[in-house]
């Protein structure tokens, strides 16, 4: 079967801020809303300093696990749960969204949230997972794939109000970035 | 915070010294005798990316649960007079009003339905509105330059907008951007998720440009070069361009992907 070539991506630049982020585009579920989470954390870059300019999305299934077929992400009713968010970072670099608690997707599968890298000086984005912290993390295929210390990188933290997950764009605790065959 | 130090060590820094770079890099690549599909995102001549690209190997990793499904865009997210970026203010901003459209596809061609796009572009001078945009070239009041729409059931994307003007940067002294269009579209599944930028065919900025030459393959960074096509003009209103996206993300084979659904 022939197989088209990828469109190449390009950075998302300097200037998406009025063009990207929306009103309610962090907020899946309003902020202290019944079985609502924080998420948050610090985008670095390779010197360990925040990164202003950057955009994370996240993509996750519902608490029960399963894939939210729901529209209106763009303009969010209040009720809805649409399962996708975006969050550009603040001046010190920071993200956040409230949102629920993914749950796992399969048997043996440790829950997370799938996630997007965009940012100023990124040519193309970059893919990672959240997970959450817990007893399913230990046994989960995916991630006993990876080095111990790599691990580490893609489990959140929890706090008081949810859960905490840095990226590392670059250095000894760089963030592992998934790529599939064909990237 | 809008002029890093960083990147102001290079602001003195010659586009003469930023081509030998963009050469050398593209010589190597040559010789490499591989093939590179994307960008590199490690592309010094792009001073930004110094410090803000991966260093180890990525992890090769089959998409898994939630990674095959898309967000889900619907009407209620999406309205139609978003498609026009020239209806969006009182009068009709400044510049050559165009078509640009094309089809969002996978890698078997088959039609990506009923999905986002999104765009953002700089005016007709090369101002964004933006508050960090320093350029002092004029503000047109009558163009925000953001739109969105849905592909319909063929795939098919469709903008009314101007021609953006190129710009300068602060890469490099008196560095500037091919003019361009940012587009942020979905695909059927996240790992497809994809944000570009699309030009204009015969830019002679092109050569110089330290991000479009981070797509190294000459072959690979012409798929973001849309095609003049006098069929998608609207007569005596606007010229026309026609571009079309493919989304590969990390898509096993399409025949494996219709066996796992
Ligand atoms: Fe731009």
């Amino acid at each position: 079967m022939s197989s088209l070539p990828p469109t190449p991506g390009q950075t998302v630049g300097p200037f998406f801020h009025y063009a990207l982020p929306y009103d309610g585009d962090n907020e899946l579920v309003p902020p202290g809303s019944p079985g609502s989470v924080r998420l948050s954390g610090l985008v670095l870059d390779g010197s360990g300093d925040p990164v202003p300019d950057a955009l994370i999305e996240i993509w996750q299934p519902d608490p029960a696990g399963g894939v939210v077929r729901a529209a209106g992400s763009l303009h969010r009713d209040g009720h809805t749960f649409t399962g996708f968010g975006r969050a550009a970072t603040d001046r010190a670099g920071r993200y956040t969204f409230s949102t629920l608690r993914p749950g796992s997707v399969a048997p043996g599968r440790a829950p997370y949230f799938a996630m997007a890298v965009f940012a100023r000086g990124l040519l193309h984005r970059l893919m990672t997972r959240c997970y959450l912290p817990g007893p399913e993390v230990a046994d989960d295929p995916f991630l006993a794939s990876l080095e111990t210390s790599r691990r580490a990188t893609l489990t959140a933290r929890e706090d008081e109000l949810g859960y905490v997950f840095d990226v590392r764009l670059q250095g000894e605790d760089e963030t592992v970035f998934l790529e599939g065959r064909r990237d | 915070m809008t002029t890093p130090v960083k990147a102001n060590a290079h602001a003195e820094m010659a586009q003469e010294q930023v081509n030998e770079e963009i050469a050398a890099l593209s010589a190597a690549y040559g010789r490499s005798g591989t093939l590179e599909l994307q960008p590199r995102r490690d592309y010094g001549p792009y001073r930004s990316t110094i410090l803000r690209h991966p260093t180890k190997d990525p992890h090769h990793a089959d998409p898994e649960g939630i990674e095959r499904w898309s967000p889900v865009f619907g009407e209620r997210d999406v309205d139609p007079l978003e498609a026009d970026l020239t209806i969006q203010a009182g009068g009709g901003p400044l510049g050559e009003k165009m078509v640009v459209t094309g089809r969002v596809v996978d890698a078997a061609g088959r039609p990506v339905r009923g999905q986002l796009v999104e765009i953002w572009q700089a005016n007709a001078s090369g101002r964004y509105i933006h508050k960090r945009d320093q350029h002092p070239a004029p503000i047109d009041p009558n163009f925000t330059g953001v739109g969105r729409c849905l592909t319909d059931d063929d795939g098919t994307y469709r903008f009314t907008t101007i021609k953006p003007g190129p710009y300068p940067w602060r890469n490099h002294r008196n560095a500037w951007r091919p003019a361009h269009i940012h587009f942020s579209v979905f695909g059927t599944e996240f790992t497809q998720r994809l944000v570009t930028q699309m030009y204009f065919p015969g830019d002679p900025l092109f050569a110089l440009d330290p991000i479009y030459q981070s797509i190294r393959d000459p072959r690979a960074r012409e798929r973001l070069v849309a095609a003049y096509d006098h069929d998608v003009t609207v007569p005596e209103v606007s010229t026309g361009y026609r571009w079309d996206i493919v989304l590969t993300g990390s898509l096993p084979t399409p025949l494996e992907q219709d066996e796992d659904r």
